[in-house]
């Protein structure tokens, strides 16, 4: 694993590999636009009434009908939308009145910005606190890792954010409250990349950066806590499994030094199923982000589809969905093949 | 007590009921070694209890206004202080216990036997039946779930009931992995054979052997399972799209204690650690399950 | 054998709890070892590897070892801090494990893996450590050191795995080697292989051997003394020339079990397990 050496034979693998990977991808792609689609034209409330309105008379309704295309057969329609989707044409948000993949395009980096951090955070702890947990097997910090890694599982996103801004923003006064930035700093920086720590880097205005980091710090520590259960117990899972193989025995008659034994001959082998499921809690920061976004007021994608929900604006819900969902399938399946391509042992 | 004990743990039963009630007491006496575990019971016991007493242990009424006693701090006659409408929190939160127990059940109601059912046809019958149906399995499974079940909620219209067909929607694909698992190892095994041959039909054999064998994985998951659905229904109730006002429910009532965080803090507090109570006791004793039940799993996470 | 002795054991217990208390799987062992090889005989389960690991210190949780006496050299080895412990380990004490598909690292190459074992207890420069790695490679016999050293176990066959770990045991030059079943896992052809490389090293080095195995032939072939084991206790101690006139009827039925290549007989006794007392 120190050397991954390319030999064809493994080449041909991960390109086979890759193969497969692109033709399920796809498959799970249309198969989350069939889901969008349905709960769009097959559930809701008549999508042709809330264009007219209540009082069109039929002509109207039906003259809206056709030109929706709604009196097409459903598999037409849906091929209708698939296309309009690979366009990148989302529909029309009926409360930004802008289209709903322009509006995607500008919330996204706030939410890749905080989920990123979060994600640093999680793995940063997580792992650390998995590798002790399994080195104590049975021990007082075990169970305590593993009740405070349950607290993940059993806490409220939404209630750990507030009660959070009510500790460190409005008694400690440690962070600062909900938004990106401070009102006054709003604007300043061009938007390049749309995240706001690297734009202001990149400008050189680090009064913005500290000010961007000291809103970023609290939500992403919170969304960081909910990875971090997941992987700190994934993490002892798997160092419980590798501290039971035969080769750790063999290292310690060796007489290897305990932080060895466990970093070098116990960590060494779950790098790789490790980065699977830090893809899988990267992907569920996304979906977890929704609620955070919500109590910070966090201009992100989840935030932006809340506002839809509560608006009944259905284009806006669905291209959030389906963006949000296709970011998440592709981590998801990205980290399957990473994981193929890298273990030694899959050679 | 001793001759008990023993006839429960006769390494030889001599009849079903003998072997039955043994299992489920050496179950019961390894889950009891868990102190997790048995925390998380008692917390699931107490729920309960909570559920279908709550008129007689709620000191007030969860819905009574009393605009005089609006918003005061926790005290000796308000345990849990009182909301913006001045009615009791600690009470409201005993009958939202109700409403906590009605989703999760309705919710394992619905999901398990669905998903249960599609995993082992999946798995008895293999073929392009398996390929289909854990096709569409596998779609579900990777897309996220909070987030499809908010479309669906969204699509549905708000409402309670609507909260839960979105979470059963979401919920049934991964015991619809787990059923297909189990099913593929002792599909082929000699008593399926043995029953074929005595003329049972697939449907029988499903039913009546399948289904059985895959339902303690299934317990297990499903406990596991329930923490993140009591937090996506109270985070549906949270956005409005859930359990509507006046009904007490614990994500709703965060939300609406949601404005007077700052100055009030108990308002969207209390309800939270009720919340985190419950889930944790479903974590504790699933958890606890897994290992009892599923000694394979129980060194993995 | 002649001044003091290597290793002496008195009353080593290990145990382990089970739901019905604790179950003892040595039970009270006792032996002295000088610079020589003793083999230790038994079925799977009659507690000999696990005596292997108490003199490593090795047994895991939740088991527990004890002894009245376990001296190494002169070192009272119940006292020693784990540091120390880890110090002996290895250096002076090493043991070749059963399989070599389970006990190499298969993430870490070959010459990765012995030159751990010396580093751990040598402060040598790069250049010497890989000279004495290619240097120990050769004397287990395998060709092209230089291109096995780049490999990972799941590359090389199970002999050669084997000696491998017969190289990195004795890497760090010992004066006790521990090898507990070091040829079941593999195939009878390079059984005798293996077994000689451990005896012509074990010999030239000068050390003390414990070989553990449950076959009685081949302990009897590569040792000068035995202890044959049962259900955590030596039921027969003999020099390997004396096996031949072993009293204890579980011995007597080993022995008898042995097919041998002149013989005639239609059918092998099984072990008759009411002869002696105890189980």
């Amino acid at each position: 694993m120190s050397r991954i050496q390319s030999s064809p034979a493994a080449l041909r693998g991960s390109v086979g590999a890759l193969g497969g990977f692109a033709i399920v991808t796809l498959l799970t792609f249309v198969g989350l636009m069939a889901i969008t689609f349905f709960i769009g034209r097959v559930i809701p409330i008549d999508p042709v009434l809330s264009v007219v309105g209540d009082r069109a008379t039929q002509e109207q309704y039906d003259a809206a009908r056709v030109a929706m295309g709604l009196d097409r057969p459903l598999a037409v329609q849906f091929l209708a939308y698939v296309g309009d989707v690979f366009q990148g044409n989302l529909g029309h948000s009926v409360s930004t009145n802008r289209p709903v993949a322009e509006d995607l395009a500008r919330v996204f980096p706030a939410t890749l910005e905080m989920a990123t951090l979060g994600i640093i955070i999680g793995v940063g702890m997580g792992v650390p606190l998995g590798v002790w947990a399994a080195a104590r097997q049975g021990t007082w910090i075990d169970h305590l890792i593993r009740v405070f890694a349950l607290l993940g599982y059993s806490v409220p996103a939404f209630w750990l954010g507030l009660v959070g801004l009510v500790v460190f923003y409005a008694g400690l006064g440690w962070v600062s409250g909900p938004g990106r930035v401070d009102i006054f700093y709003e604007g300043v920086v061009e938007p390049r990349s749309g995240l706001m720590l690297v734009d202001s880097a990149l400008a050189g205005d680090w009064d913005v950066f500290w000010n961007a980091l000291d809103h970023l710090i609290l939500p992403a520590t919170i969304l960081g806590f909910f990875s971090l259960a997941y992987i700190a117990r994934m993490t002892r899972s798997f160092m419980l499994d590798q501290l039971g193989q035969e080769y750790i025995t063999t290292a310690r008659v060796k007489g290897v030094a305990e932080w060895r034994v466990i970093w070098t001959h116990g960590f060494r082998p779950i790098r790789v199923p490790l980065i699977t499921v830090i893809g899988l809690s990267y992907a569920a920061l996304l979906e977890g982000s929704v609620m955070i976004e919500t109590v910070f007021s966090w201009p992100g994608i989840g935030n932006y589809l809340t506002v839809a929900l509560l608006n009944a604006d259905m284009n806006a819900v669905l291209g959030a969905t389906l963006v949000i969902g296709a970011v998440f399938i592709l981590i998801n399946k990205l980290s399957d093949v990473l994981y193929r391509m890298l273990d030694p042992r899959s050679r | 007590m001793t001759t008990m004990t023993d006839w429960l743990l006769d390494d030889s039963p001599t009849s079903r009921v003998q072997a039955s009630l043994g299992r489920g007491y050496r179950m019961i006496r390894l889950l009891m070694r868990n102190p997790l575990a048995v925390i998380g019971a008692v917390i699931l016991l107490t729920l309960i209890f909570a559920a279908v007493f709550a008129p007689w242990i709620a000191p007030h009424s969860p819905l009574g206004q009393n605009l005089s006693q609006r918003l005061l701090p926790p005290s000796s006659t308000h345990w849990m202080g009182t909301d913006e409408l001045g009615r009791d929190i600690f009470s409201r939160v005993i009958y939202g216990a109700r409403i906590t127990l009605m989703i999760v059940a309705l919710v394992a109601v619905i999901a398990a036997p669905l998903g249960l059912l599609i995993g082992a046809v999946s798995g008895y019958f293999g073929g392009w039946t398996d390929k289909v149906l854990m096709g569409v399995t596998d779609v579900f499974l990777s897309m996220p779930k909070l987030i499809l079940a908010l479309a669906f909620v969204a699509a549905l219209g708000p409402g309670i009931e609507n909260a839960i067909i979105a979470i059963a929607i979401t919920s049934w694909p991964a015991y619809a992995r787990i059923a297909r698992a189990e099913t593929l190892t002792f599909r082929n095994a000699e008593f399926i054979s043995a029953m074929r041959l005595l003329g049972a039909s697939h449907a029988r054999i499903i039913t009546g052997h399948v289904l059985p064998l895959c339902t303690s994985s299934m317990i297990v998951r499903v406990t596991l399972d329930m923490a993140g659905i009591i937090l996506t229904a109270a985070g549906l109730g949270f956005l409005g799209l859930g359990a509507q006002p006046p009904l007490p429910e614990w994500g709703a009532m965060i939300s609406r204690g949601r404005a007077f965080i700052l100055d009030q803090w108990w308002v969207a507090t209390m309800p939270g650690f009720a919340i985190i109570v419950v889930s944790l006791g479903f974590c504790f004793l699933g958890d606890g399950l897994r290992d009892v039940l599923d000694p394979k799993q129980g060194g993995k996470s | 054998m002649s001044q003091s002795p290597l290793l002496e054991l008195e009353n080593l217990r290990v145990s382990f709890p089970t739901p019905k208390g604790r179950v003892e799987v040595v039970k009270g062992l006792s032996f002295t070892l000088g610079r020589e090889r003793l083999g230790i005989v038994g079925e799977s389960g009659s507690g000999k590897s696990m005596t292997g690991r108490a003199i490593l210190r090795l047994v895991r949780r939740p088991g527990q070892q004890d002894a009245d006496k376990m001296t190494f050299d002169g070192i009272d080895l119940r006292r020693l801090s784990e540091r120390r412990m880890r110090d002996l380990r290895g250096a002076r004490i090493s043991m070749i494990m059963q399989d070599p598909k389970f006990s190499l690292n298969p993430v870490m190459t070959i010459g990765e893996q012995i030159a751990e074992a010396l580093r751990t207890h040598e402060r040598l420069a790069r250049r010497d450590v890989q000279a004495r790695v290619l240097q120990m490679l050769e004397a287990v016999r395998i060709n092209d050191p230089k291109r096995v050293m780049a490999l990972y176990p799941h590359e090389v066959s199970g002999g050669m795995g084997q000696r491998i770990m017969i190289a990195m045991m004795l890497i760090p030059r010992p004066d006790l080697l521990i090898a507990d079943e070091p040829t079941s896992a593999l195939d009878v052809s390079v059984q005798a292989q293996v077994l000689d490389l451990i005896d012509e090293l074990v010999r030239d080095k000068g050390m003390g051997l414990i070989l553990i195995s449950h076959d009685l032939n081949l302990v009897a072939r590569y040792c000068d003394h035995i202890l044959v084991m049962h259900a955590g206790q030596v039921v027969e101690s003999c020099a390997a020339s004396e096996l031949h006139n072993a009293t204890h009827p579980y011995t007597r039925g080993l022995l008898a079990a042995v097919p041998r290549m002149e013989e005639t007989r239609e059918e092998l006794p099984v072990l008759d397990r009411s002869a002696w007392s105890g189980t």
